[in-house]
């Protein structure tokens, strides 16, 4: 209660600018589904102007628009039709089964995306731009892999331990960046490129060394032996959907995140670090020691995503296992404002989004299309001025500056002692 | 929620006063040397190939025992770190071409113990770094030109991509590799406007702006692939290459004549573009004022320059550089594009800002650093490399982390890069 309270006056003392990034990470619900909504008209208009069919009905416009006009609905009806039978629900499949398969590939691609989701999403909430998910990601699947293909354990604890190893490998790395920040002041944000690389290096040096992580038997190509069957994230129901246990661990992972960030002691150091060091310090929380922290428990999350894609691939690992899943959480993050249920959301959407590309593939619009929709969706969210410009929404009201409000209060107070003097 | 903190010099704050960190790392990697290349050296024979068969003056190959290199080259990394440590005694500052010449001597005691029994072709090595650096560099420059204002700029990938693409597509459809490269400038300058006005006018984060921008350039180019140029490739992207000039006397200088003065157009623009930021920057008012935007915003608009409006024009600008360095990837060198061709030089040119500490010169040093890895990864495979080739890839980002964390001296960017500056 009283905790909430602090929160309450910390928000007060703000700049403009912080105002600012707070409106993108804590944005109302309509201008999120209007980003969509433009996003996705974006994209239809992308597919129109790059169709070949519309391209030449334009040829003949003046003689028959009717043409134009159908071809242009036809394309965008063809591509978001394709979308929502790849992603959500397949309405020309023969039985019910077969028919919502694609709404469990949503959910297994948004499952890593959501893990990965939340370590940027907790960066964000204590200030720190994890661009590092990626590299995090890479770390943890060396030690993942390593536990997963070589060492022999019973049935779940296997999975267990292959999970647990992923977290700490990717904590450790992502350690390394809040210790570096503290100690020395680097900026988190080029020390996580240059540690991608690092670890995407070593991920690829693991797997084409023999001995290491290379195939026993195999072909020249850098790639891992299968995990074991005993360490393998088993599906959830039957073999016809891919669906596995990746996604318990996201749900899991996000109910932790909202306690850990909205209920925790820790997590509430964590958000008053990112609301205002400077107060933070002040306050008595060692801000440097805070930072490493929050590393840690940032890509300890990116590394629940590196379990996932390490003990669901299909025939082994090998270096392109990460998927960019790591940059895409940071548009996961921003689109969800960093809150778990907001993250959960966003991963879905973008889960979506990767499981409706193939079907986008077979009727003739390039998938890619969707990460220009994914890029925009998050732009619109990221810069509010846009969206407002584009409906006319009223300019959110300015919070007042610290000292405003001490005055009003004082102001109230004030009057009273002023009035009993009068009187 | 607050906005990411942002530090004095925003990338690194190491401590201001003068250390003993740089000699105490380049006695670490001396002494590193000094044992595998010296003492553990192979006794094998490396050859080094200055010159080119057919140049104008040939000089004899540089045959010699690779471990003895390894002592060379180890007395010589003794002598600098001796001279570095007694600048950091007498707390002075370690002269920054210390640094490079110590790099460079590395570079040569590395290069004898790879390619211990082999040859080793210099002036192929050098040609090839400075064309694979040449995105890297010119990215720097436009790096530096919106970070010396004071706008971060991560979209420098999305506008080499940018530029990469519209030059070899524009190229093509026009049959004019100039118009290309035109194209590729205006194309990217057009990507900066966004990061800039968002960032300047809207306070947006620029970070959270440039790398949503690298997003969206990825998603329309690989989109634009699929859909368009892979169903047309011989029309659409078949722009072929800059011809190379040759240089009249200069080409025929031992070991760089080649390397440096026998290259393509874009080769000889960036040789103009450098020097140039620099004497824009650090000569002219217009520098000055640009600087002191970047240093201190409100200083700056007290003395009456239009803040907001220097720092659209420098990144806007940049973003035209950063194209330029795009098209140094296809119409510069392998001509075709092909999807998500940058493929993280992006990034690399956001670090070697800060490893040459914004200045146009040491930029362009460190990105020849980078370009020579990626050369180094692509030769060392084939002469059975001793040590894996991902470790040699490495070691660039290895070195941009140790100076970024102020291990090799000091690093201060300019101090009001990423804070947007709004007047009251």
């Amino acid at each position: 209660m009283s905790k909430s309270k602090v929160k309450e006056e910390k928000v007060e003392n703000e700049s403009t600018s912080s105002q600012v990034l707070r409106e993108i990470l804590t944005g109302s619900p309509v201008r999120t589904i209007l980003s969509i909504f433009v996003g996705f008209a974006v994209g239809a208009v992308f597919m129109v102007v790059f169709n070949a069919d519309v391209i030449k009905s334009f040829g003949y416009f003046f003689s028959r628009p009717g043409d134009a006009f159908g071809a242009m609905a036809k394309t965008i009806g063809d591509g978001y039709g394709a979308l929502f039978r790849g992603a959500i629900f397949n309405t020309q499949a023969d039985d019910f089964a077969i028919a919502i398969r694609p709404i469990t590939e949503t959910l297994r691609f948004a499952a890593p995306l959501i893990l990965a989701g939340l370590g940027v999403g907790l960066g964000f909430r204590v200030g720190l731009f994890n661009i590092g998910a990626v590299g995090q990601m890479a770390f943890s699947l060396i030690g993942v892999t390593w536990v997963a293909t070589q060492v022999q354990l019973p049935f779940v604890i296997h999975t267990i331990v292959a999970v647990v190893v992923a977290v700490l490998f990717a904590a450790a790395y992502g350690a390394i960046v809040g210790f570096l920040k503290a100690r020395t002041g680097a900026h988190e944000v080029i020390v996580t490129i240059m540690l991608n690389y690092v670890a995407l290096n070593l991920f690829s040096f693991f797997l084409r060394t023999p001995g290491l992580l290379l195939e026993k038997e195999g072909g020249g190509t850098p790639k891992a032996d299968p995990a074991l069957e005993t360490a393998v994230l088993p599906n959830l129901f039957t073999d016809q959907y891919r669906l596995n246990w990746g996604l318990i661990i996201a749900i899991g992972a996000t109910f932790f995140y909202w306690w850990l960030m909205e209920r925790s002691t820790i997590g509430y150091r964590f958000r008053m670090v990112g609301f205002n060091a400077n107060a933070a310090r002040a306050a008595g929380i060692r801000v440097e020691r805070t930072f490493v922290w929050a590393m840690a428990a940032s890509a300890a999350f990116a590394g629940l995503a590196g379990a996932n894609q390490g003990l669901t691939a299909v025939g082994g690992v090998t270096p392109s296992i990460h998927a960019n899943i790591g940059f895409d959480a940071i548009t996961v993050a921003l689109l969800g404002g960093s809150r778990a249920g907001g993250i959960f959301a966003a991963g879905l959407l973008f889960g979506a989004f990767k499981a409706g590309g193939p079907a986008m593939q077979v009727v003739g619009v390039a998938p890619e299309i969707l990460n220009v929709v994914q890029a925009l969706i998050v732009m619109f969210i990221a810069a509010p001025p846009l969206i407002r410009a584009l409906f006319r929404l009223p300019q959110p009201p300015k919070r007042k500056p610290i000292s405003e409000w001490i005055a009003s209060r004082l102001g109230k107070g004030g009057a009273s002692i002023e009035q009993k003097a009068s009187n | 929620m607050s906005r990411i903190e942002v530090t004095p010099g925003m990338f690194s704050k190491a401590e201001q006063k003068k250390s003993l960190k740089a000699p105490i790392v380049m006695a670490v990697v001396t002494l590193f040397a000094f044992v595998f290349f010296a003492v553990l050296g192979p006794t094998t024979e490396v050859t080094f190939q200055i010159t080119e068969s057919d140049a104008f003056v040939v000089l004899p190959d540089l045959a010699l025992p690779s471990n003895a290199l390894g002592y060379v080259t180890a007395a010589i990394m003794v002598l600098i770190t001796i001279a570095s440590l007694w600048f950091g005694v007498t707390k002075k500052r370690v002269p920054q071409m210390f640094a490079v010449v110590y790099g460079l001597v590395a570079i040569v005691a590395l290069l004898g113990w790879l390619a211990a029994g082999a040859d080793v072709p210099v002036g192929f090595l050098l040609g090839n770094t400075l064309v694979l650096a040449l995105p890297i560099i010119l990215g720097g420059m436009g790096g530096i030109m919106s970070e010396r204002v004071g706008v971060v700029n991560i979209a420098i990938e999305g506008q080499l991509l940018t530029g990469a693409f519209l030059a070899a597509v524009i190229g093509s459809i026009t049959g004019s590799l100039w118009v290309g490269v035109i194209a590729a400038m205006l194309g990217a300058a057009l990507l900066s406007t966004v990061l800039a006005s968002l960032s300047i006018k809207y306070l947006v984060d620029q970070i959270i702006i440039g790398v949503l921008l690298n997003v969206l350039v990825i998603g329309v180019t690989n989109f634009l692939y699929s859909q368009l140029i892979s169903q047309d490739n011989a029309g659409l992207n078949f722009p072929g290459t800059f011809n190379r000039i040759e240089i009249p006397i200069l080409s025929q200088l031992p070991i760089i004549g080649d390397a440096f003065f026998n290259q393509g157009a874009i080769v000889y623009l960036t040789f103009l573009i450098v020097p140039a930021l620099w004497f824009v920057l650090f000569r002219t008012k217009l520098g000055l004022r640009a600087r002191a935007v970047g240093e201190h915003p409100l200083a700056a608009d007290t003395v009456g320059i239009n803040v907001g409006r220097t720092r659209f024009w420098w990144v806007t600008i940049g973003g035209a550089v950063a194209g330029l360095g795009g098209a140094a990837i296809t119409v510069g060198n392998v001509g075709a594009f092909g999807r998500e061709m940058t493929g993280g030089l992006g990034f690399i040119a956001l670090a070697v800002v800060i490893l040459g500490r914004w200045q146009p010169l040491y930029v362009s040093i460190s990105a020849l650093l980078f370009g020579f890895a990626i050369i180094m990864r692509i030769w060392s495979n084939q002469i059975n490399p001793v040590i894996p080739v991902d470790f040699i890839t490495m070691v660039p980002y290895l070195v941009t982390l140790i100076a970024v964390a102020g291990f090799a001296g000091r690093v201060r960017g300019p101090a009001a890069t990423g804070k947007p500056y709004e007047k009251n």
